[in-house]
């Protein structure tokens, strides 16, 4: 389990998180979702190690991360996938998957990610990760990779900004076959498709955790056409 | 060959042995060579170098043509003139390695011509690196000439892969008609190292290009200077990128100019000069990297 307790960030008299309690247990998807500005990249981003929190700890199974580093807490079972992909000019696409993964079986299923999320690998491997690629082609490669690392905590931070929607089905039955007893996924997001696929829902604003609740309740009361939508009523 | 000349000769030319086909080894001035049907190396009489004459028409043929200096203290100068006949397609593989473990400087110049037939295509790999533990220094300045007639294409790469205190390498390049250039460059400067480049390239005919790649990673207190001047005559496209990252103490001075002498010319340049992306370090490791992996395997894939 990953448990947050008491986490706060703050920057001068601002308080950008504000004292945010939450367990995430394995074997479900956690949607954080939210206006723009209510925290919701900067939560995912302490837990991945990014931002130190002001106050509060962060703990997986019990052992206390605080002092853990971004590599360390990857080495620990945590991927991260960012809001906006970063390029990379020399390197390419199966320099990364080489680097990042070291067994040929893995880098296959790097292939196999990239062919999930609507890019064929052939045409992808050898091309650098830089400006030639769009910003859709850039998201979609840094999901194949990090996916085929197979980490244990999945975090994804507007996983579908900038994906078509043609590959946007196939973003979404990948997130759902994420959903196994050992892992644990948390995905940042304005999408209603993914909440819907969402095990529990958590809704932040200005810092604070507003709402939180399953995907069902909280839906519903959201929006009484989306539960309709979400109970399968007509 | 004992280890050293193994080592540098595989540094810079990938070989491991003495190559099959035609090839021209100098080793602290002294050469070996070899010819064949296609490819003919015949040495100067006036001035310490070859010509290379390629005949019309050969495909996939390659020369090797790797200089490699191991005496501490010893000055070479070498002309090489390429005379690539019409329609041919080749690749030539030079560079220079130098193992100095003296207290003398170890110098290469090389003043290479390359005469350009129609309709030929030559890619050209340049590798230079300096070895050895003396003070003495490892300097290599290459210059290059080029003219290229209708239609013929010419692809250049280099890389110096360091350990070299200091380096000029100029080119100069005359294009016409249909004639196409490509220069990919890459520099990897440490310590106290210099390393300049200027390029001179005249688009004289119709439809001719050139693109020009610089990337540098300049370490320590070195110091990286590149000056590019693009001059369109006719119509033309002329493009010159110069990427660099700086670590430390080291500077890079970028002057890239375009010279638009007739109105169909359409020439571009660029370049970004900057430390290493914090998003970038942040990113790899994201992805159990640490930060000294990260970096390297920043500049690894900058510089491949």
């Amino acid at each position: 389990m990953l448990k947050i307790s008491n986490l706060t960030y703050q920057v001068n008299d601002k308080k950008i998180l504000n004292n945010i309690n939450l367990a995430f247990n394995y074997g479900k998807i956690f949607a954080i979702t939210g206006h723009n500005g209510s925290g919701k990249s900067t939560l995912v981003k302490t837990i991945m190690g990014i931002i130190k929190q002001t106050y509060g700890s962060i703990e997986l199974d019990g052992k206390n991360i605080d002092k853990l580093s971004i590599n360390e807490r990857a080495n620990l079972g945590f991927g991260y996938t960012f809001q906006q992909p970063v390029k990379f000019k020399g390197l390419t696409v199966l320099d990364m998957l080489k680097a990042v993964i070291k067994e040929n079986k893995a880098i296959r299923c790097g292939c196999d990610y990239l062919s999930k999320v609507g890019l064929c690998a052939k045409d992808y491997l050898n091309r650098e990760l830089d400006s030639t690629l769009s910003g859709g082609e850039l998201k979609r490669i840094e999901l194949a990779i990090n996916l085929a690392e197979r980490k244990k905590i999945n975090i994804f931070d507007e996983p579908e900004a900038g994906i078509d929607i043609w590959s946007f089905q196939g973003l979404t039955d990948i997130f759902k076959s994420l959903r196994q007893k050992d892992n644990l996924t948390i995905i940042v997001t304005h999408q209603q498709k993914i909440l819907e696929i969402a095990d529990e829902i958590i809704v932040l604003k200005n810092g604070n955790v507003e709402k939180q609740g399953t995907a069902k309740d909280l839906l519903c009361a959201l929006s009484n056409l989306q539960c309709k939508k979400l109970i399968g009523e007509k | 060959m004992n280890n050293i000349d193994k080592e540098l000769l595989q540094a810079v030319a990938d070989l491991h042995q003495i190559p099959t086909g035609a090839y021209n080894i100098r080793k602290n001035g002294k050469s070996i060579r070899n010819n064949t049907e296609e490819i003919e190396i015949i040495p100067k009489k006036e001035v310490a170098g070859i010509d290379i004459i390629i005949k019309p028409n050969v495909k996939n043929k390659s020369v090797h043509i790797p200089v490699i200096i191991t005496q501490g203290g010893f000055n070479d100068l070498v002309y090489n003139d390429f005379y690539i006949g019409e329609n041919a397609e080749v690749t030539i593989i030079a560079g220079c390695g130098i193992h100095n473990d003296t207290s003398e400087n170890s110098q290469h110049d090389g003043v290479h011509s390359f005469h350009l037939g129609e309709n030929c295509k030559v890619n050209y790999i340049e590798k230079h690196i300096g070895l050895g533990k003396g003070r003495g220094e490892k300097i290599i300045n290459p210059t290059t000439q080029i003219e290229m007639k209708k239609n013929s294409s010419f692809t250049i790469e280099t890389l110096q892969l360091g350990g070299v205190a200091s380096s000029k390498r100029k080119t100069f390049a005359k294009l016409f008609d249909g004639s196409k250039l490509v220069i990919k460059e890459k520099i990897l400067t440490t310590n106290e190292q210099t390393a300049t480049t200027e390029f001179e390239v005249k688009l004289l005919g119709e439809k001719s290009s050139v693109e020009v790649i610089s990337r540098g990673v300049a370490k320590g207190d070195s110091m990286q200077y590149f000056y590019s001047n693009i001059i369109g005559e006719n119509e033309c496209f002329g493009h010159v990128e110069c990427d660099g990252i700086l670590v430390g103490n080291a500077k890079i001075i970028s002057v890239p100019q375009i010279t638009c002498n007739n109105v169909e010319a359409s020439l571009v340049h660029e370049a970004a000069i900057g430390k290493i992306a914090g998003e970038q370090i942040v990113k790899l490791m994201t992805l159990g990297f640490s930060e000294n992996q990260a970096e390297e395997l920043i500049i690894k894939g900058f510089l491949k």
